[in-house]
């Protein structure tokens, strides 16, 4: 089947069944996208599908074929998405791992919710664990990503 | 310095022996006296630094700084870093870092082998990092020196650049010419008035890999021909492989081979996905053993009456059985449950043999046990598994286990299959996958003075052993004492204001695999020594403040940190209706650090809106990054306090996934306020000691808003 990430057409070789997780992963190699649960409890595995947030660890790649699908490495080129230069600027990561699916998650509330409140962003990002616990800096991140966006 | 001499290549510690050896030596010393020994000032002799293990200077001006510690979001990748760059004045921009490969330069200084954990790796590196960014700094102007023919006192370094009057080379420019100097044995070191790098800090180096998916992660290695694998493991501790059946799981497209291994049977496939679904079809037979009767509820009951019987003593003064005899006694029990580290990214180990050696590419805190483990496996030298340490998704003593699990089975199903292999654990895996934080129970008894304070102290817990039955355990087992079971509550500095008091363990043992958690001893005694301590305040009908501040009166270090908290906090002012606070102070690792919970409780749940935190960690480097260590401190903390429980039932892990192992999410984060109080005491930890406090501020806080004191962790109100 076809597969159109970040752009650029994909064809995988893959049971319909196989979560979009493990196809970006192993099948396209697109390590940015993090497995942490395979429940859709963490978050990690956040990407865009039609521009919507969603777990790809619990979406089969069958319902992903054909649609623009956007992950961390698609986000930018260079790291300037007002989200990645906010999350640069307050120095949100520690260990790492959860923050490709943070910042995804952030990206998707911001193109809703361009000026969001600490509910907004609580009730959004809520499905993102961290266990570094760099939670205060992401809710500061994303205000701050607003602003940055707000004033491109 | 082009010509790095690949420290592999060196002599290195021949055998499980000699380790064993240094370990034991290394840890004979006190850690306050290794700590010390490890900074400045204090060692007469100070110790062998070869700058070319550290630091690399290419022809192009990059300082590539190679880290002994593993970075697992601590902050090592940015700390060191600034030491080495401090002493070396190079252009900070021009930083590089790399994960130094598994040698035996990269020793930790205090315990003798490659490790991060502790809390431990910036003290222990301190003077190491400065001396080679010293060391290098003089190499450099002195083939700059060399090429002019001038003295080298007489030239300067500013970022990177050496200057003598008007004549200027990079660093880069003379860097292969300083590769071929001799490295001096004598180097002066910056007064600490001339620091411009170290106590300013700097914005962390790993972000921008980090925030765009390019970081790699031991779950992201792909080698050439690289296989998947799962493995089916034991379903009950101690349970023995019976027979497996693999046909099914065979017959699940992608799957190419299942082999077994001495801690299961793995299943090998082209992907993960055909690895995990083959696993669920694989049909395995298990002698469950002894492991299949035990459960959380009995082990309770067993403590219990251990805890009622005389154990090993680990501190006494006085006489506090007879003076507990008589009069009122304040008694209560606590209890916290095994947990599991949890880490966002799960375990996994990808290992490649071939015909000089093996390589292996994983997120260890352990390349010293991990090598060693692998080379034994293999019958191979030590120097032949050459180790790659790549980016931790978190750490907190998982990836540091004197058993390499993780890494040993990795190894070993390479080595049955002849592929090369990674090891992927599930969630599920992690959560039932043991080296857990033990399951602890504490018993304690006291009697006030006429003051309210107390006068007579006993204490007794009990709880596994983690360093019984590992290489450890010669050097840190002393008269039955595992010193990680008691610490903070042998060691609590109120048991000097208590005249008569004893500290007694018994160390029962179970096939329940235990491990350091974030904090280890520290993570149940700081609960259960400060919430005691304020139900005897509650007792006296005094202050949790000023109670403290009485008993502390000799420790002016604890009361400065706990002072700041309260002082920051605003303790006694007014809080909003259905709110309260609760407070802590706790010493782990060389640090000091006090926190303040306000909480209220809503549908019967509670809520932490607000903690100040202050921590006295002697001197800082990087201030962001210590404060960035309590936030993270505090919500790991606060993730067991409000939630974390494995328990066992009929043998079985009865959680399986963050559903039911459950942690601190966004929406119940609270506000947190770190303030650094420096003190000028030699150099704590940061990666641990915010853990502590937070568990009994926040009980402390729910007893003073309900009146229920809550022993047991999680904490569920009745």
């Amino acid at each position: 089947m076809k597969l159109l990430v970040n752009g650029t057409e994909h064809e995988v070789d893959a049971p319909e069944d196989m979560p979009l997780l493990w196809a970006l992963r192993d099948l396209i190699g697109l390590t940015g996208t993090k497995y942490g649960c395979g429940l859709a409890q963490c978050g990690a595995c956040t990407v865009l599908v039609d521009g919507q947030a969603v777990r790809s660890c619990r979406l089969p790649v069958s319902a992903a074929a054909g649609k623009p699908v956007t992950t961390i490495e698609g986000l930018s080129g260079d790291a300037s998405h007002p989200v990645q230069r906010a999350w640069a600027e307050l120095d949100v990561v520690q260990c790492g791992y959860c923050q490709s699916g943070q910042i995804m998650a952030a990206a998707a509330l911001l193109r809703t919710k361009p000026k969001p409140t600490d509910a907004d962003i609580d009730a959004a990002m809520n499905g993102n664990l961290c266990r570094c616990g760099t939670y205060q800096r992401i809710r500061a991140a994303a205000h701050r990503a607003a602003e940055l966006a707000q004033a491109k | 310095m082009n010509a790095v001499v690949d420290p592999s290549r060196r002599q290195f510690l021949k055998s499980s022996a000699t380790l064993a050896a240094g370990l034991t030596i290394a840890l004979a010393l006190p850690i306050a006296v290794r700590r010390a020994l490890a900074q400045e000032g204090a060692p007469a002799k100070p110790p062998a630094v070869d700058p070319n293990a550290f630091v690399h200077i290419g022809s192009d001006d990059s300082v590539t700084v190679l880290l002994k510690h593993s970075e697992m979001g601590q902050g090592v990748w940015t700390t060191l870093p600034l030491v080495l760059a401090e002493e070396l004045d190079c252009d900070w921009s021009h930083v590089r870092v790399e994960h130094a490969p598994a040698a035996p330069a990269y020793a930790h200084t205090a315990f003798g082998l490659q490790m991060t954990g502790g809390s431990t790796s910036t003290w222990e590196s301190y003077a190491q990092m400065r001396r080679a960014g010293a060391m290098a700094r003089a190499m450099l102007v002195a083939a700059a020196a060399q090429r002019w023919q001038v003295a080298p006192s007489e030239c300067r370094v500013d970022k990177g650049v050496i200057s003598h009057g008007e004549k200027r080379l990079r660093f880069g420019e003379v860097a292969e010419a300083a590769a071929r100097l001799p490295a001096p044995s004598e180097v002066t070191l910056k007064d600490a008035k001339a620091f411009g790098l170290i106590g300013k800090g700097a914005r962390r180096l790993d972000t921008p890999a980090k925030i765009s998916g390019r970081a790699e992660f031991g779950l992201d290695v792909k080698r050439p021909n690289q296989f998947i694998a799962t493995v089916a493991r034991a379903p009950v501790f101690g349970a023995k492989l019976k027979s497996f059946d693999a046909a099914k799981a065979k017959a699940v497209p992608g799957v190419v081979e299942v082999v077994q291994v001495p801690s299961g049977v793995a299943v090998i496939a082209r992907h993960t996905w055909a690895a995990i679904q083959g696993r669920e079809a694989l049909v395995t037979d298990w002698d469950l053993g002894p492991g299949a009767g035990l459960s959380s509820a009995q082990l309770l009951q067993d403590y219990r009456k251990l805890a009622a019987t005389p154990g090993a003593v680990a501190k006494s003064a006085g006489d506090a059985a007879s003076k507990l005899k008589g009069g009122a006694v304040v008694s209560a029990e606590y209890h916290v449950p095994f947990l599991a580290h949890a880490p966002m990214e799960p375990l996994n180990c990808t290992v490649e043999i071939g015909k000089d050696g093996c390589d292996i590419w994983t997120g260890t805190q352990f390349q010293g046990v991990d090598q060693m483990a692998a080379a034994q496996i293999l019958g191979l030298k030590p120097e032949q598994v050459r180790l790659h340490t790549t980016f931790l998704g978190g750490g907190f003593g998982r990836r540091a286990n004197p058993a390499s699990d993780f890494v040993a089975e990795a190894v070993h199903v390479a080595k049955a299959a002849g592929k090369t292999v990674k090891v992927v654990w599930t969630r599920e895996d992690d959560v039932h996958g043991g080296y857990y934080r033990p399951m602890w129970l504490s018993s304690l008894r006291a009697t006030l003075g006429k003051d309210g304070l107390p006068t007579a102290w006993h204490h007794t817990l009990v709880g596994q052993s983690i360093i019984a039955g590992t290489p450890f355990a010669a050097a840190m087992i002393k008269d039955g004492i595992d010193a990680t079971s008691v610490e903070g509550a042998a060691n609590s500095p109120y048991l000097d204001a208590i005249a008569d008091h004893r500290v007694e363990l018994h160390s029962p043992t179970s096939p329940v695999t235990v491990l350091w958690w974030r904090s280890v001893g520290h993570s149940h005694t700081a609960f259960v020594v400060e919430s005691f301590i304020d139900e005897l305040a509650r007792a006296a009908k005094q202050d949790p403040l000023a109670y403290r501040r009485a008993l502390l009166a000799k420790h002016p270090a604890h009361l400065a940190v706990l002072n700041l908290a309260a002082e920051k906090f605003g303790w006694g002012k007014p809080l909003p209706k259905g709110h309260a606070a609760g407070l802590a102070v706790h010493e782990s690792f060389g640090s000091i650090v006090a926190e303040v919970a306000e909480v209220s409780v809503k549908d019967g749940r509670p809520r932490v809106h607000r903690v100040v935190c202050a921590v006295d960690c002697g001197s800082v480097v990087n201030p962001d990054g210590v404060v960035a260590q309590m936030e993270s401190g505090i919500v790991y903390g606060l993730s067991a306090a409000l939630h974390g429980a494995i328990t066992l039932k009929d043998g079985r892990v009865e959680q399986s996934n963050f559903h039911d192992y459950p942690a601190l999410r966004l929406a119940d984060m609270p506000r947190v306020e770190v303030h650094l109080a420096p003190s000028g005491r030699a150099m704590g930890g940061a990666g641990e000691p915010g853990t502590p406090p937070i568990a009994p501020a926040v009980g402390n806080a729910l007893a003073a808003l309900t009146g229920q004191r809550l022993r047991s962790l999680p904490f569920r109100l009745a």
